[in-house]
């Protein structure tokens, strides 16, 4: 399931994506699941290609990923993932259920709003100005616990051998790289969050969640 | 007044952006609900209640029956599949998708990084003098954003000619942009005219926080019941 580089003109579907960027390893992750393949474009985030008057075109905000089907062009990865389940309903990412669709939706919110912003490139920047490297690091490890912690009382009572059943569904699909990064970047313990660390063990032996990994990208640094 | 219970509960604090978003929908829809104030500057979300509502402490919270869903968006989608009178999202996907941008912005590139705990570690952390800018720095990124997004779909409102999700969480940011933040709105000419649109809007303006039974107001005060309905006379 791996993304084509550059090339395949046929493929309608175009992701422009940064490795590393954790908002667009959700999309990569769900594109996967759908079994859609698509064309991978790279912006390269380091180099400041996010600033080009081209890109700029695509996403006013300067942020992956962007994903372009046809005429349609779709950034931020909450509304890409929205417009994707709803223009390929296949291998569904909500649940019919209207407590448990609106669990994952909450879910996807809370690592989208309340954990994934505070951590963004301009604020660690910002921080490590202000306050320092160790309170920057505190900060960020504050706001990441916070946020697992929520989802820990949360998903108690919902949890099966994904965050909210027995299937993937759409907090799995923000889970996955959430923890990924909180963890290999950021060091947090995940043994506070045993509920969280269950359901990622899981998630991380998907062969879509694999395929859709930072380092398995082409615009990856070795 | 009668106090018959009311099916729809709504846990929220007056000044939240996130809780107004969802008192502007719950208008629109002509849906009666319970207001019920949660005081965040008192700390009562983190009273065990609350905690068990909603974990991780926010507003605002829908109570509809035995369903309980926390997360303005969740609700947003909640309400919108539930009760369709009045959609609040466009058929067209493209359009669609540009609501849900939008919101986003909103909801994860502006909000969070001016709500009350950020502002708190701002003030204690780094210093008072910090957390207006601050907050200033990002809205109004946030805003030239959506300038540059709405630019050349923006009708009467947001995304067209008829208010759709995108303007729900617009017109509550836009209004603490200006009233907390003193936003310099003449650099934003779009969500400048739009304000103006969602100021003509009972549905929007009954949803303010100054017009909650918890604001401080005059208005606020004089409101001894927690009940709250608004009838939708469109």
């Amino acid at each position: 399931m791996a993304p084509k580089d550059g090339g395949e003109a046929s493929s309608k579907l175009v992701l422009y994506s940064y490795w590393q960027s954790s908002c667009s390893w959700r999309v990569r992750f769900a594109l996967n699941l759908k079994g859609l393949s698509y064309e991978y474009k790279a912006v390269n985030l380091a180099k400041g290609e996010q600033f080009t008057p081209e890109f700029e075109k695509l996403n006013p905000l300067h942020f992956v990923p962007v994903l372009v089907d046809g005429d349609v062009v779709v950034s931020d990865s909450y509304a890409i993932l929205m417009y994707l389940e709803e223009k390929y309903p296949q291998r569904t990412l909500l649940p019919a259920d209207p407590q448990q669709k609106a669990l994952n939706l909450q879910v996807a919110s809370i690592i989208s709003s309340s954990i994934q912003p505070l951590l963004m490139l301009s604020i660690l920047k910002y921080l490590e100005e202000k306050v320092g490297l160790e309170e920057r690091l505190l900060f960020v490890q504050t706001n990441i616990e916070k946020g697992f912690l929520a989802l820990e009382k949360l998903l108690k009572d919902f949890v099966g051998k994904y965050a909210t059943g027995e299937e993937v569904y759409m907090a799995d699909v923000f889970m996955a790289p959430q923890i990924a990064v909180a963890t290999e970047r950021f060091k947090i313990d995940m043994s506070k969050f045993p509920t969280l660390s269950r359901i990622y063990e899981s998630q991380r032996a998907l062969p879509e969640f694999l395929a859709a990994s930072p380092e398995r990208q082409p615009d990856a640094v070795h | 007044m009668a106090h018959e219970e009311k099916k729809l509960k709504l846990y929220s604090y007056w000044r939240s952006s996130c809780s107004c978003r969802i008192r502007i929908a719950l208008n629109l829809k002509g849906l009666e609900y319970q207001y019920i104030p949660v005081n965040l500057l008192k700390g009562e979300q983190f009273s065990p209640e609350f905690q068990k509502l909603n974990p991780i402490g926010y507003v605002p919270v829908l109570v509809d029956g035995d369903i309980v869903i926390s997360d303005s968006f969740a609700i947003f989608m909640y309400l919108e599949e539930k009760y369709p009178q009045h959609p609040l999202l466009p058929s067209d996907l493209q359009k669609k998708a540009l609501n849900f941008q939008a919101a986003n912005i909103v909801c994860s590139s502006i909000q969070p990084l001016q709500n009350l705990a950020v502002l708190k570690y701002i003030e204690e952390k780094a210093s008072p003098d910090e957390k207006i800018p601050w907050a200033k720095r990002h809205i109004e990124k946030g805003f030239e954003a959506l300038e540059k997004l709405l630019k050349d779909h923006a009708g009467i409102y947001a995304t067209g000619d008829e208010v759709f999700m995108a303007d729900l969480f617009l017109a509550p940011q836009v209004h603490a942009g200006i009233k907390r933040f003193n936003v310099d709105m003449a650099k934003f000419p779009l969500l400048s005219r739009l304000n103006e649109a969602y100021s003509e809007l009972p549905h929007f303006q009954n949803a303010m926080p100054e017009n909650q039974p918890d604001s401080p107001s005059a208005w606020g005060s004089m409101a001894n019941s927690s009940t709250k309905s608004i009838k939708c006379h469109k």
